[in-house]
Order: C-alpha cells, then structure tokens, then sequence
C-alpha cells in the first residue's frame, strides 16, 4: 500500500511541476523562445503574493488574485520593451538576455527580501488531509494538482476556441503572413509573455504555501519545468503535464528508496525518456 | 487610391526595385506582368510592408503607408493572396478563412458564407486542416481568407502558379465576381493571356523597372513581346 500512497503522491507533485512548466511551454510553442528566467519570475510572483499577504493582511488567494494582473503587465512589459527585440533567427540573444535577467533577477529578490527562507502561511489548509480510504492525501497537492489541470484545459480553450488562440496559432505558424492578416506578432508575443506570467503567479502561489523559497532556489523550478517540458513534447499542455507527473513520481518513488535520491531520481526519469523518445512522449510542433 | 512614386527596394547590397510608378483607381483590375526576378513580388512585398521602404514612396489614399507595419497597411483595406498561398498549418480551413478576416471589422459583401459560396469546396472541407487540401483549393483558401477582411484592394500574387489549368480556369471565373464586390484587384501574374483577358490596365516589369504601361484592351502583341523580353518582336 505504502507504494500507490508514493505513486499518489507522486501524480500530485507532478501538478505542481506542470504549473511551473506551462507558462514555458506556451511561450515556446508560440515564439520559439526558452525563457532561462521562468524559474526566477517564479520566484519573483511568490514574494509578491507574500508580500500581499504580510504588508496588507490579505488571504493568500486574494493576494494572488492581485498579484496576476501586475506579473500580466510586468510580462507584457518584458516582451516588449526587451525580448521582441532580441527573437530572431538566432537563438542565442534571446537566451543570453534572459540568461541575464535571471541573473540580476536573483541578485535584486536577494537585495530586496534578504537570503532568509519564506513561506506563504495558509492557516489550517496546510496540513488538512483527505482520507481515500487506500492513500490519504493533502488538499494542498490535490489543489495544486486541479489547478494544473484547470490551467491547462483553460490554455487550451483559449488556444483552440478563440480569435485569440488563432492568432497565437496563425503567428507560430508564419509570423511575416500572421502580419499581412493584420496581426502584431510583437504585440501577440507580448500578450503571450503576460499569459505566462499569470500562470507562472499560480505556480507561485502553490510554491510558496508548500514549501520554503527564497531568492536563489528559481533554477532549480526552471530545470523541473523544462524537463516536463521536454519530455511532454515541445508546444504540448497535456503532454507537459505528463512530463511533470513523470517527474514527480521518480521524484516520489526515488525519495521512498532514499531520501536523498528524490533529486537525483527525476532527473534519470528526464534521461532516461530522453533516450527512449528524443522528441518527448508527444511533440506537436516539428522544429 | 493606390500609387507608388518613385519606389525602389533594397535587399542588402542589391537593389531589386529602381524608381517604381503605378497607380490603381478604386474598383479596378490592374495586371502586373514580367518574367522571373523582374522584381513583380517585391513590389507587393514593398506595397504591403513585408519590405520597409521610404515613408511617401507608397501613398493609399493619398497617404504615405511606407513606414507601417505590413498589420497596419492591412488594416488599412489592403489584403494580400501571397505567393505560394501561405497557408496556416496548424489551422482548419474555416480557421484559416477567419484569421483573414478577425483584425479588420467592416461591412462588406465578404464573410464566411459568402466564401463558402464563391468557393463551395472550402465548406465542405472547412475542418480539414488547410494544409491537407490540393494546391488549386489551398489557393481558394488563401483568396477567401484575403477577402475576409473585405478589403478595398486586393493584391494576388501569382494565383496560377504551380496549378493545372482546369484549375486556374475555376479560380479566374471567381474573380469577376471578387470585382463586384467592389473590391479593387492588382494582379501579379507570368500568364500573360490570363492576366490580360480580366484586367483593365496592365504594367510590364523587367529588372526592377516598369517597362509598358497600357490599357489592356490597346495593348499589342509586340508592346508587351519588347517590354516583356527588352527586345522588338
């Protein structure tokens, strides 16, 4: 029993995983663009939830609810005034810069809230558990885990049901015809970057009710995310939810066989369907 | 409604396009002709944004268009059928009809009825993705998704190219009606006969520069045999 309660387990931790790697995942499917401080502004959402929490008393769903709409702009303000200057045929400017940004993104989280490790308090929902009977689980994962599936099934209404959608589409696809049909593929990428940013705020918000961060842990979500990823397939939701599940239940099963394995664990997962399916377990885009 | 003064194109070092002059009138039908490399779809190119060029070398309403973006100039009533149709891969026809149409709002005869009307095989097939479609209805696709916006002009870019006859034979009998929509038509062509035979006036490009430019109706065999080739017939 002790090894469906890990794989549970396991499954729910993968939720969280998906939720820091679908933002990537849309911006990659849309411009082409690894984002190497996606980690970084996670971690930038979490002390702003926390400080919507601490300086003005709020509930940490309030205060992430407040704090999407800021990383919106904050992510549309980046695409615009930096990354759409750098996106080309080169790959490499785009990866320095947010090399850079995720750089001096640490150093100033670091200037501004110190190296001391923080938490988001939730009160009484931290340690409420649901009893199933066979496993027992936190309400915390399950949350995390609907969100992510939630988030998903929304990115993909927006993806597949909207003008929208078909404009982020039409733009992937082609963005010099995107533009003879009267769309802005600056102003597309910067509407993506800003979705991105409100996913990433609730990856945030479930980061920091969980678990301590503080301003240098961002690589290492960003390395969870991009594994998912990867091993999703490029430009696919579902499938980067299954890459974080992957991720999550070596994570889990590596833990139960050794605490310090939980790591190490995840990442043999990562190589290993890397060398069974180099381009992920379902890859949409073909480049 | 349409002019170009003077317009030249650059791509790096060498310069495609050496002073270009052409105008087209509301609701007309205006054949651009020239063989290969003379610098046909860079005109279009340059017309629609896709290539910068000087702000007051292309005028729309007697406005300089030359500084905007190709989604500003389309805005603006001026549609593209791109070479090659340019189909969107990930989406479905119906998709692909919509895009042309979801940035520019006006009223006009044009939507997704109307389409599907003048091109009845792109309803029957309207989730297919666009790509999965035969070359000749790919270019019924990219026409309909042109023409969603109902524009004032509407700028084809070689629309027989790489089709079979019987091909281009169903998608010229679809322009007259395009015509009386209202909708003005330049049209970038190799096939001189077909190009001639729906336009009212006709421009020969060859290396950069307009060669002849004419009625279609006055124009002689031997006008457009030494404005085509550089040489007297």
């Amino acid at each position: 029993m002790i090894w469906l309660d890990t794989l549970v387990q396991g499954i729910l931790l993968g939720g969280l995983y998906a939720l820091f790697a679908a933002g990537l995942s849309l911006v990659f499917g849309i411009m082409r663009l690894v984002n190497l401080a996606h980690g970084d502004l996670i971690i930038l959402a979490a002390y702003l939830v926390l400080m919507g929490v601490t300086l003005l008393g709020l509930s940490p769903w309030i205060a992430a609810l407040i704090a999407m709409p800021v990383m919106f702009g904050l992510g549309w303000l980046l695409q615009a005034a930096v990354l759409n200057r750098v996106l080309g045929k080169d790959i490499l400017p785009p990866l320095l810069v947010t090399f850079g940004l995720s750089v001096a993104l640490q150093n100033g989280l670091l200037e501004a809230f110190s190296a001391d490790s923080r938490r988001i308090p939730v009160g009484a929902l931290e340690g409420a558990s649901l009893d199933l009977g066979l496993v027992t689980v936190g309400i915390m994962p399950l949350m995390t885990f609907a969100s992510a599936i939630v988030t998903i099934i929304a990115l993909n209404a927006l993806f597949y049901h909207t003008a929208l959608g078909r404009a982020f589409r039409a733009t992937s696809d082609d963005a010099v015809t995107a533009g003879l049909m009267g769309i802005e593929p600056k102003r597309i990428f910067a509407i993506a970057t800003g979705i991105a940013m409100v996913v990433v705020t609730l990856a945030a918000l479930y980061l920091g009710m969980r678990a301590n961060f503080d301003p240098s842990i961002g690589p290492a979500r960003l390395i969870y995310a991009f594994e998912a990823v990867i091993i999703g397939g490029l430009g696919s939701l579902w499938g980067t939810l299954a890459g974080g599940i992957i991720i999550g239940v070596a994570q889990t099963f590596g833990a139960a066989l050794n605490p310090e394995w939980q790591i190490l664990a995840g990442h043999i997962a990562f190589l290993a369907v890397m060398l069974l399916r180099p381009r992920g377990l379902f890859p949409r885009a073909v480049d | 409604m349409l002019e170009t003064r003077g317009l030249t194109a650059d791509y790096g070092q060498f310069r495609a396009l050496f002073g270009v002059d052409i105008t087209v009138a509301a609701g007309e039908c205006v054949a651009i002709i020239g063989a290969n490399g003379a610098g046909k779809s860079t005109l279009m190119r340059s017309i629609t944004g896709v290539i910068g060029n000087a702000p007051g070398m292309v005028l729309h309403r007697d406005e300089p268009i030359g500084a905007l973006s190709s989604a500003e100039i389309m805005k603006r009533g001026i549609a593209m059928v791109p070479e090659g149709r340019r189909l969107f891969p990930s989406l479905t026809v119906e998709e692909n009809l919509l895009v042309g149409g979801q940035a520019r709002k006006v009223q006009g005869p044009w939507s997704l009825d109307a389409v599907h009307d003048l091109f009845p095989i792109l309803g029957e097939r309207r989730k297919s993705p666009g790509t999965a479609l035969s070359g000749g209805q790919q270019q019924m696709v990219a026409i309909g998704r042109a023409l969603m916006s109902n524009p004032e002009l509407l700028l084809c870019d070689e629309i027989s190219l790489g089709l079979a006859p019987v091909v281009i034979r169903d998608i010229y009998a679809a322009l007259p009606r395009i015509r009386q929509g209202g909708a003005a038509i330049v049209l970038v062509e190799q096939d001189i006969g077909k190009a001639l035979a729906v336009a009212d006036r006709v421009y020969c490009m060859m290396e950069g520069r307009v060669t002849l430019a004419a009625r279609a109706a006055e124009v002689t065999r031997e006008d457009i045999h030494s404005a085509y080739f550089g040489v007297a017939a």
